[in-house]
């Protein structure tokens, strides 16, 4: 038995399956997932583009429900939570990471970082003085006052990896997070992202196919046609490594 | 395990005042366009009012046609800013995502969307009511007499009550369709 088995679970998802579209057109993007992510853990979501990494995000961050079976994020299904209860989760427990960054394009970095804080119910000035020390974190306490058109794609995805550790969530959910970013730009995401990961013990489930990422991550799932098709550890990649 | 606990998050008024104003300010010239077509539609309709508050322009023939006119104005102007708004929903397709994604509900985008459309309709009614009274005002001296103090200022109090009246009414759909927009629109890179 190795380690992790005795882990806390903060993610759980039995048999998920979710189709789009109806009939002749119908989409199986997830057919049938079933998994659990502990706590802590750097977790790697791989595969192939259109195997359904992101839909399997959308079901884990409660962005979307599926069709058959259920999603627990801290042993709470999340089929069962009220539209306001969803907010809240994504509020408070989720830190979502985009490929395409997603700032709020007409807001200042330290507005889209002070945005969920805000949303949480913190004053101004609370909000302000935890954003300022977030940006500081990521490294872009220069650049409070611009508008992410005025930032690069690195550090337009650091404001979001900020943006993301707004509510001390504790799990981030980082789709393809280097995917519009080049080969340095995104090692740094990566170290920052593990960095995080190490310091203050957030649950990092990352979707990629940077193979960059497999280094950092504590486990790795493979993912292909909407069915996990191998899960490796840390040890198994190590094992790989020394082989070859 | 850790058990979430849930409490009702709303934040204040003004968290979403300031996001609409943000939005307002970087579309600006596009946001000025849908405000001048409400002063417009706004405009025409108080100089219509200030027309029709003199007797001689208030026979019976002319006033219902007056009418059919400010009204069908009224209607075009709500069409157009209904369709600008719409559009800017679509536009912000991954943007209402997102923020979703950072926890806001349904009622936040909502606010935001009537905010805004409140900010454009103000101003653009505002605008509209002063510049169609005075100027109908204008004209009305240089030929048939001046309409009075009276006239003017109900004109530009009721023309800018409507246009906002207006605005908001159009700023129903679309700020249900924002609402609607799932938050795992935030993911697509293809939009
Ligand atoms: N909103 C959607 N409507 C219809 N089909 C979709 C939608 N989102 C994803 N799909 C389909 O589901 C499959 C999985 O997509 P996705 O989860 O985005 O894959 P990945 O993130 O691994 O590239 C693909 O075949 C894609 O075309
Ligand atoms: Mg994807």
């Amino acid at each position: 038995m190795s380690l992790l088995d005795q882990r806390e679970v903060v993610v759980r998802t039995v048999d998920v399956v979710k189709q789009y579209g109806e009939g002749e057109a119908a989409v199986r993007a997830l057919n049938g997932v079933t998994c659990e992510i502990y706590t802590g853990e750097y977790l790697s979501i791989m595969g192939p583009s259109g195997s359904g990494k992101s839909t399997l995000f959308n079901m884990i961050g409660g962005l979307d429900k599926p069709n058959e079976g259920s999603v627990f994020v801290n042993s709470v299904d999340i089929a069962q939570l009220t539209p306001k209860e969803l907010a809240f989760l994504r509020c408070h427990t989720i830190g979502y990471i985009f490929q395409t960054f997603n700032l709020i394009s007409v807001r200042t970095a330290l507005e889209n970082v002070t945005l969920p804080m805000l949303f949480a119910g913190l004053t101004p000035e609370e909000a302000d003085e935890r954003g300022i020390k977030l940006l500081d974190l990521v490294g872009l306490v220069h650049r409070l006052h611009h508008r992410p058109s005025e930032l690069s794609g690195g550090q337009q995805q650091r404001v979001a990896i900020a943006r993301s550790l707004a509510n001390n969530p504790s799990i981030i959910l980082a789709d393809e997070p280097t995917g519009n970013l080049d080969l340095k730009t995104g090692q740094e995401i990566i170290d920052l992202l593990r960095s995080l990961n190490e310091e203050r013990g957030v649950t990092i489930i990352s979707a990629t196919h940077d193979h960059k990422m497999l280094d950092v991550s504590d486990r790795i799932f493979h993912i292909r046609d909407g069915q996990l098709a191998l899960v490796e550890t840390r040890e198994e990649l190590d094992k790989h490594k020394a082989l070859a | 395990m850790k058990q979430t606990e849930f409490k009702n998050v709303d934040p204040p008024m003004w968290v979403a005042w300031n996001q609409a104003k943000a939005s307002i300010r970087v579309r600006f010239l596009r946001m000025l366009i849908t405000s001048l077509g409400v002063a417009l539609g706004i405009a025409f309709f108080c100089s219509m009012q200030v027309l029709s508050s003199t007797p001689t322009h208030g026979g019976m023939q002319s006033q219902a046609q007056m009418q059919w006119l400010t009204g069908t104005s009224l209607v075009m102007c709500l069409v157009g800013v209904t369709n600008s708004m719409l559009m800017s929903v679509t536009e912000r397709y991954r943007e209402i995502g997102t923020i979703k994604c950072l926890g806001a509900s349904d009622s936040f985008i909502v606010k935001v969307f009537f905010l805004e459309a409140l900010l454009l309709g103000a101003l653009g009614s505002l605008g509209g009511s002063l510049i169609g009274s005075l100027l109908i005002a204008l004209v009305m001296s240089a030929t048939t007499g001046s309409p009075g103090l009276v006239p003017i200022v109900h004109a530009i109090v009721v023309g800018t009550l409507v246009g906002i009246l207006m605005t908001v009414l159009a700023a129903i759909a679309p700020a249900v369709q924002a609402a609607k927009m799932p938050a795992a629109a935030a993911l697509r890179v293809d939009v």
